[in-house]
């Protein structure tokens, strides 16, 4: 490693502590004037009088700040919970806002500098470490040593690495209050898209976005010579900065409601809930394009890509969740599980989650236009079920916090109910497949172990199969690391595509039907 | 079919490849197959990428552990020391006795060697085994330099597995440009610059003539019949590998190099075959073969055609197709399909093109008089191997194959169409005007070839 890479990488972990670190600094002080502006009108009467031992007082740290708040909040909705007063309990969680607003830290006063010294360093530090990778190497593949290193084959680093992402995820989705200083550091850069203050989400977005930018230019590096990779990491990395993150932060400025318009229902699983659908119908034209193209996405869009290029063109090629799995989930692709009992476990819970989501929208549909009272509440524990569940816990903690111990595509193969539909039409009706090089394959394995999806590539190719599978996102990298040649991702003619009895080229004495 | 006993010995590509044949027509036969390197079968030809750190050695097992109770073939850990043909018998290393009906010798190469001075000492070993892997990776660990002796395709993985642990490569070949007595000049230069340019210290038209002693048995330097000195503290010997044979002396067993086997596979003895590596041909088993082969997809061939043999009614010889091949030297990738000699032969032609970039190489041989297209080699360019198998057993001419070669390349999508390249070369030295068929629009824009 080279100098300047070290010192890169010592940066970037300065840059890291010191974002994990921002959390904690600062004081607390919550005033009436605060409750009186974050908290909704019919609310804030009984939340002035249930925070009143809070006002004035000031805390020097948010820990003892936000549990003091909930215990205030709680007690008051246990009381009424017993009494049954179940319209009476504050069921809206006002914790993030409240300590956000709250907050009186040096993050508020040079939100920029603080933004400098975390984010910015981290990525400067990043960006020293990547830039010179493999440089003056040849062209090739770049697998050297990934099973000897702690951080890429579940060793320490590894498990501290998953262990960070999980508690991040958790404090993001559940205890989002904890990190209000992150979420005021990003506040200025918030309002100059938006004109709003930031969100949580903001944050989320924000990070996510760099963190698939960064990791994309370490792809380039680590990919060079082979224009496939090369141009599908520029795609997801354009997907994901214009239409995951810039452009729904203009709608908003132009008073729209946030829409990506690469998100396509079921992992858009929102898409047809009711404040989604007055927010499109009630936008004007705008408005009803977007509720237009996301159905002819659904219906037309999705079969009718897929069948030309598999279901590559979304899940490795335009997909935030892909895109963040190709860039930043790259160093762990190789961890993913390729037993036959793994896939079977897959194939349960991929489609599983497909139905769930396709009744719980069906439910929300049927909701939606009958307004009927006992639907209506269906409706509302089926959204929070799936929110929990899947939204957050499967899409989120274990999708993306699990990379170093399971993989990057934990989410993709086993929970996202859209790759479940995409796999469906690229297993029946597409060009799309994977063909072997008749018999020159030698068995030795890298395609299996770097397919991100568990597939166990060797097995096809072994026997002079095409490789024709529904979870195949179409990376390309079984094809990337073959050392023989043997695998090509191509479209071609349906004819021919399956072949469940392959002949081995070469030999002429018996033709052995693998 | 009778229950019969079937063993095995070798659990490398030919042995597994003729057992899972078997059971595939055969429901009641016993299969045993025994191994003394590893209890499962994994991939001889992945080795390198574990010492390099792609992958586990679990990741090399083509078939989960569960594979083989499922399909009734038993497993058995041991070295056979000894075969008693009389009794149908095998004699274990820990005197455990095995009883059979058929043998299948299957056991594959070990390293060749030659009575260098110095060649019993600590550090100096070839590479077949897994066991010679994990003893490289022993001898290998934190040293500085090496040498590898041997310019075939073992010796530049030992070069490509030992560089990629930052350890100073010299590398030792008697030809005059690497693996010159299988490649054309060409492209032999085009793999020497190559080598050079990973950082390896390439000495061509080079022999071994001594390794020197530190003193307590380990290798200190090497010396050349030039009278060079290179120091090193490992030294990879790859000069080629011979059949396994050892065990099987003083038998009634027949032996050459190999065990003799007629194109059915059957030794002298009765029902006792031999596979793969440790096989050698009484007869010549058609033009330009040699009666060795020890290739990853001959060996496999082997086991298809003796697994049907022994499973089949009609027994039927062995008869390989088109003449294929592959490896990787470092980071560029050699294809070769039909007949290209290292000479051009008599009665034929050869075209060869060599991208700028010194990395991308395509030849292609053919008939001077009819122009039937004989054999090709790429380098650096994926060859769509059932094309190549087409055209060559149908007797294509060379024009119809550069007429279709966009058709025939096997690179992914995206990369740069050396084929027009070709074609313009081809066209404008051979004074042809060879063109492509037309791609619609269409076809295009839906990444079609067909």
């Amino acid at each position: 490693m080279k100098k300047l890479q070290v010192l890169g990488l010592g940066l970037f972990i300065v840059g890291l502590s010191i974002f994990s670190y921002l959390p904690f600094i600062g004081q607390y002080q919550l005033e009436e004037t605060m409750v009186e502006a974050e908290v909704k009108s019919e609310h804030q009467e009984v939340m002035l009088s249930i925070l009143r031992p809070m006002f004035g007082e000031t805390y020097q740290i948010n820990f003892q700040f936000i549990s003091d708040l909930n215990r205030l909040i709680d007690a008051h909705n246990d009381d009424l919970k017993i009494r049954e007063a179940w319209d009476e309990v504050i069921w809206d969680d006002y914790s993030f806002p409240l300590t956000k607003a709250a907050a009186n830290t040096p993050i508020s006063d040079y939100p920029l500098a603080y933004f400098s010294l975390s984010v910015l360093l981290a990525i400067f530090g990043a960006m020293l470490y990547i830039v010179p990778l493999y440089r003056g190497e040849p062209e090739g593949i770049k697998n050297n040593g990934i099973y000897f290193s702690s951080m890429k084959s579940r060793g320490l680093l590894g498990i501290i690495t998953g262990t960070y992402l999980i508690l991040f995820y958790v404090l993001l989705y559940w205890f989002p209050a904890y990190i209000a200083n992150l979420v005021i550091m990003v506040d200025p850069l918030s309002k100059a898209l938006s004109g709003q203050e930031a969100s949580q989400w903001f944050l989320y977005g924000l990070l996510y976005t760099l963190a698939i930018l960064v990791m994309g230019i370490r792809m380039f590096r680590k990919y060079k010579g082979n224009m496939y990779q090369t141009i599908r990491t520029a795609s997801v990395m354009f997907f994901q900065l214009a239409f995951a993150f810039l452009i729904p932060e203009i709608l908003i400025l132009l008073n729209k409601p946030w829409h990506d318009f690469k998100n396509i229902w079921p992992l858009d699983y929102s898409f047809f809930y009711d404040y989604r659908l007055e927010g499109m119908v009630s936008s004007g034209a705008l408005g009803m394009f977007m509720l237009v193209w996301g159905i002819v996405l659904i219906v037309i869009g999705v079969p009718l890509l897929t069948y030309f290029y598999g279901k590559r063109w979304y899940c490795s090629w335009v997909c935030g969740c892909g895109g963040l799995a190709e860039t930043l989930g790259d160093p762990y692709r190789q961890l993913s599980d390729k037993t036959l009992k793994a896939w079977k476990v897959e194939r349960y819970l991929v489609h599983g989650v497909l139905v769930f989501a396709v009744l719980m929208t069906a439910v929300t549909l049927a909701n939606y236009f009958m307004e009927f009272g006992l639907l209506g509440q269906a409706t509302n524990q089926l959204h929070s079920i799936y929110g929990f569940a899947i939204g957050a816990a499967f899409a989120g903690v274990v999708g993306t916090g699990f990379y170093p111990l399971m993989g990057n595509r934990v989410w993709c193969r086993f929970g996202c109910p859209l790759a479940a539909y995409l796999g469906i039409v690229q297993r029946f009706k597409s060009r799309f497949r994977i063909t072997t090089n008749g018999g020159q394959c030698i068995s030795c394995g890298n395609c299996s172990t770097y397919c991100e999806m568990g597939i166990d590539v060797r097995w096809y190719a072994q026997r002079g199969q095409n490789i024709v599978r529904a979870s195949c996102v179409g990376c390309g990298v079984c094809s990337a690391v073959c050392p023989r040649g043997v695998l090509k991702l191509e479209n071609g003619t349906e004819d021919g595509r399956i072949n469940d009895m392959p002949i081995i080229i070469g030999n002429k004495s018996v033709q052995v039907k693998s | 079919m009778s229950k019969r006993k079937i063993v095995i010995i070798g659990n490398g590509i030919s042995g597994i490849t003729c057992a899972r044949n078997i059971r595939k027509n055969d429901e009641q036969a016993d299969i045993l197959v025994i191994s003394g390197e590893t209890k499962y079968f994994y991939s001889r030809t992945a080795l390198m990428y574990i010492y390099m750190g792609h992958m586990k050695f679990e990741h090399t097992k083509p078939y989960e552990d569960w594979f083989w109770e499922k399909n009734r073939i038993d497993l058995l850990q041991a070295w056979i020391e000894l075969v008693d043909f009389q009794q149908k018998k095998l004699i274990c290393h820990n005197g455990d006795t095995i009883h059979y009906d058929h043998l299948i010798l299957a056991t594959g190469s070990k390293p060749a060697i030659l009575d260098w001075p110095g060649k019993q000492l600590n550090g100096v070993q070839g590479l077949y085994s897994y066991q010679d892997l994990e003893l490289m990776a022993e001898k290998t660990k934190g040293i500085k330099s090496a040498v590898v002796v041997g310019g075939g395709l073992i010796g530049i993985e030992m070069a490509e597995m030992l560089a990629s642990r930052k350890i100073h490569v010299t590398f030792i070949v008697r030809e005059s440009n690497f693996w010159d007595n299988v490649l054309p000049k060409e492209e032999a230069m085009l793999i020497n610059k190559h080598i050079r340019e990973h950082g390896i210290d390439l000495r061509l038209s080079t022999e071994l003539d001594e390794i020197l002693d530190d003193g307590k048995g380990n290798v200190k330097a090497i010396r050349t019949k030039n009278g060079d000195t290179v120091s090193c503290e490992f030294v990879g010997i790859t000069i080629g590998v011979i059949p396994n044979i050892d065990f099987l002396r003083d038998t009634d067993l027949e032996l050459g190099k190999g065990i003799l086997v007629d194109t059915y596979f059957r030794t002298n003895l009765a029902n006792v075959y031999a596979i793969g590596d440790c096989a050698e041909f009484r007869d010549s088993i058609g033009e330009n073969r040699k009666k060795i082969e020890q290739v990853w997809y001959t060996g496999r061939m082997h086991g298809e055609s003796l697994a049907h043999n022994l499973s089949s009614a009609r027994v039927m010889p062995y008869q390989p197709g088109v003449w294929f091949n592959s490896a990787k030297f470092f980071d560029i990738e050699y294809q070769t399909y039909g007949n290209v000699p290292p000479q051009i032969e008599e009665d034929s032609e050869t075209f060869y093109w060599e991208d700028k970039s010194g990395k991308v190489a395509i030849r292609f041989n053919y008939l001077k008089h009819s122009e039937c297209f004989q054999g090709v080699n790429a380098f650096g360019w994926r060859l769509r191997h059932e094309f190549f198998d087409r055209a060559i057993s149908e007797k294509w001419t060379i024009d119809r194959v550069i007429g279709q070669l966009d058709k025939s390349s096997f690179n992914p999508e995206f990369y740069k169409p050396y084929h027009r390249l070709v074609l313009d070369a081809y066209n404008k030295t051979r004074g042809k005007a060879v063109k492509f068929r037309k791609t619609s629009f269409f076809h295009k824009l839906i990444g079609s070839r067909a």
